[in-house]
C-alpha cells in the first residue's frame, strides 16, 4: 500500500478552480517532484495535503507524521536555532529533552550548522535559515517531508546548498514530495516527476519519460526552460 | 505654606495616583487582549459589539466616562453610593477606557504577524492556544511596545482626571492647596511629580525594549 494516496482531489477559491481532479500516490522512500508553471496549482496541492487548505472534495489517505519546508522558511524569529528545532518535539510530541537535543545537534551537524545552535534566524543567511527549517522539519521524525519551492527565495549560490541537502536526504531514502522550479534538480533527484498545468496532472512518470514527453504543453514548458 | 508641608500633604495624593495607575494597568492590559480577541472574532455580533465599545470609549471624553461610571448605579438602580465605590468607579472607568485603546494596539500587533508563522506552528502540531502564547504573542509584544509606552505615559497624566469625582489623588489635592494658599506652588510640585513619574516609566519601557532587541 502507498504511504500517501490522493484520489480525485478538487479545490476552488471562489470561482477559480485551482485543482480540477488530482490523483496520485507516493511510495515509501520515493522522491516525487512536482513541476509546472506558476498558478498551476502545485503549491495548493501541497497545502491541501498538509492541512493548510481544506479540499472541496476528494480523498487524502495518509496515516503518519509529516514535515513541511516553506518557501520563506517561516522560522520563529524570537527563538534560537536550537529552540526552533527542539520546541515542537518536546512540547507537541512529548519526547525526552536529552534525546531531542541530541537529535537536533546531529541534524545541525548534517546541515553543516553545528556552530549555530545559539544563533537567531536573523543572524543567518537565507540558505542557513532554510537548512535550519529542514532540520526543524526532520526533528519531528516525519514519514514524509514536503517542500514548497524551497529555493525560490534564495539566490543561485544558496540554492545549491539546499539542493545538496535534499539530495543527501534522497540518498538516505527519505520520502519526499518537492514542489520546485529547479528542472535540472528535479530531473536529477526525483524518482517520479509530475507536471501540472491549470489544475490537472498533464504528465507523470520517471524523469526520462517526462522530459522526453510528446505532450505539447510539456514541451512548451520545457522549451522555455532549455532556452 | 512652606514647601515641605505642601509635599507632605501631596504625598497621600501621590500614593492614590500611583494606585490608580497600577490597578488600571493590571486590569486593562489583559482586558484589552480579550477585547482584541472579540474584535477579531469570526462571530460577527461579538465583533460588532466590540467595535461599538471601542468606538464609544475612544470617541467620548474620559472625564465624562468617569462621571457616568460613578453616577450610573444611582441613576440606573437607585443604589446609594458608598465611599469605597468612589475609588472603585475610577478604576472601572480607567480600565474600560484603556482596555479599548490597548485592544486596538494588540490588534495592530497581531495582524502584523506573518501568516507563515501560524502555518509553521500548525504544521509542527502546536495547538491554537500554544501557537498564540508561544509563537505569536512574544512577537506581538515586541512590535507593540512603543505604542504601549505611549499609552502608559498618557495614563500617568490621565490619573489627574479623577479630580472630577473628587478622588483625593495628587491633582485634586494640589488644586485644593493652590486654592487655599492662593499660590501655584502645589501645582508646580504636582507637575514635577507627573514628569518624574513619566521619566521613570520611559526608562523602564526602554529597558524592556532593549531586552527584546536580541532578534529582529
Amino acid at each position: 500500500m502507498s504511504l500517501l494516496e490522493i484520489k480525485n482531489l478538487k479545490k476552488s477559491f471562489d470561482d477559480n478552480v485551482v485543482l480540477k481532479d488530482i490523483s496520485l500516490s507516493v511510495e515509501k522512500g520515493e522522491v516525487l517532484a512536482i513541476i509546472g508553471p506558476s498558478g498551476s496549482g502545485k503549491s495548493t496541492l501541497l497545502r491541501c495535503i498538509t492541512g493548510l487548505e481544506e479540499e472541496d472534495s476528494g480523498v487524502i489517505d495518509f496515516d503518519g507524521t509529516f514535515g513541511l519546508v516553506f518557501q520563506n522558511f517561516n522560522l520563529f524569529p524570537h527563538h534560537s536555532v536550537m529552540k526552533n528545532i527542539t520546541n515542537a518535539p518536546i512540547r507537541v510530541q512529548k519526547r525526552k529533552k536529552d534525546e531531542v537535543f541530541d537529535h537536533a545537534r546531529e541534524l545541525l551537524r548534517k546541515m553543516g550548522l553545528e556552530d549555530k545552535e545559539d544563533a537567531y534566524p536573523c543572524e543567518l543567511s537565507g540558505g542557513q535559515q532554510q537548512r535550519v527549517s529542514i532540520a526543524r522539519a526532520l526533528a519531528m521524525n516525519p514519514d514524509i517531508l514536503f517542500f514548497d519551492e524551497p529555493t525560490s527565495a534564495l539566490d543561485p549560490e544558496l540554492t545549491g546548498e539546499i539542493l545538496t541537502v535534499i539530495k543527501d536526504l534522497a540518498r538516505e531514502h527519505m520520502t519526499m514530495v518537492i514542489v520546485t522550479h529547479e528542472m535540472a534538480f528535479a530531473r536529477n533527484v526525483a524518482d517520479t516527476i509530475i507536471f501540472m498545468d491549470e489544475g490537472v496532472i498533464v504528465e507523470e512518470g520517471s524523469p526520462d519519460e517526462v522530459f522526453s514527453s510528446d505532450n505539447q504543453r510539456m514541451k512548451d514548458f520545457l522549451g522555455k526552460f532549455y532556452d | 505654606m512652606i514647601l515641605s508641608t505642601v509635599i507632605q500633604q501631596l504625598l497621600e495624593g501621590m500614593i492614590t495616583s500611583i494606585e490608580i495607575f497600577l490597578l488600571t494597568l493590571l486590569f486593562s492590559l489583559p482586558l484589552g487582549l480579550a477585547v482584541a480577541g472579540g474584535r477579531m472574532s469570526r462571530f460577527r455580533p461579538l465583533r460588532w459589539l466590540m467595535k461599538l465599545y471601542i468606538s464609544i470609549m475612544r470617541g467620548t471624553p474620559l472625564m465624562l466616562q468617569l462621571i457616568v461610571v460613578f453616577f450610573a448605579p444611582y441613576y440606573l438602580f437607585g443604589i446609594s453610593l458608598s465611599t469605597e465605590y468612589r475609588f472603585i468607579s475610577v478604576i472601572i472607568a480607567f480600565t474600560i477606557n484603556y482596555a479599548a485603546y490597548f485592544a486596538e494596539i494588540y490588534r495592530g500587533g497581531i495582524e502584523s504577524i506573518n501568516s507563515g508563522q501560524y502555518e509553521a506552528a500548525q504544521v509542527l502540531g502546536y495547538s491554537k492556544l500554544e501557537t498564540f502564547f508561544i509563537i505569536i504573542m512574544p512577537q506581538v509584544v515586541k512590535v507593540i511596545l512603543p505604542s504601549v509606552t505611549n499609552e502608559v505615559i498618557t495614563l500617568v497624566k490621565d490619573t489627574s482626571l479623577s479630580f472630577v469625582i473628587a478622588i483625593p489623588e495628587m491633582f485634586t489635592v494640589a488644586k485644593q492647596i493652590a486654592a487655599a494658599d492662593a499660590s501655584i506652588a502645589a501645582l508646580l510640585v504636582a507637575g514635577l511629580f507627573y514628569y518624574v513619574f513619566n521619566i521613570l516609566v520611559a526608562f523602564v519601557m526602554e529597558h524592556i525594549e532593549h531586552r527584546l532587541d536580541y532578534y529582529e
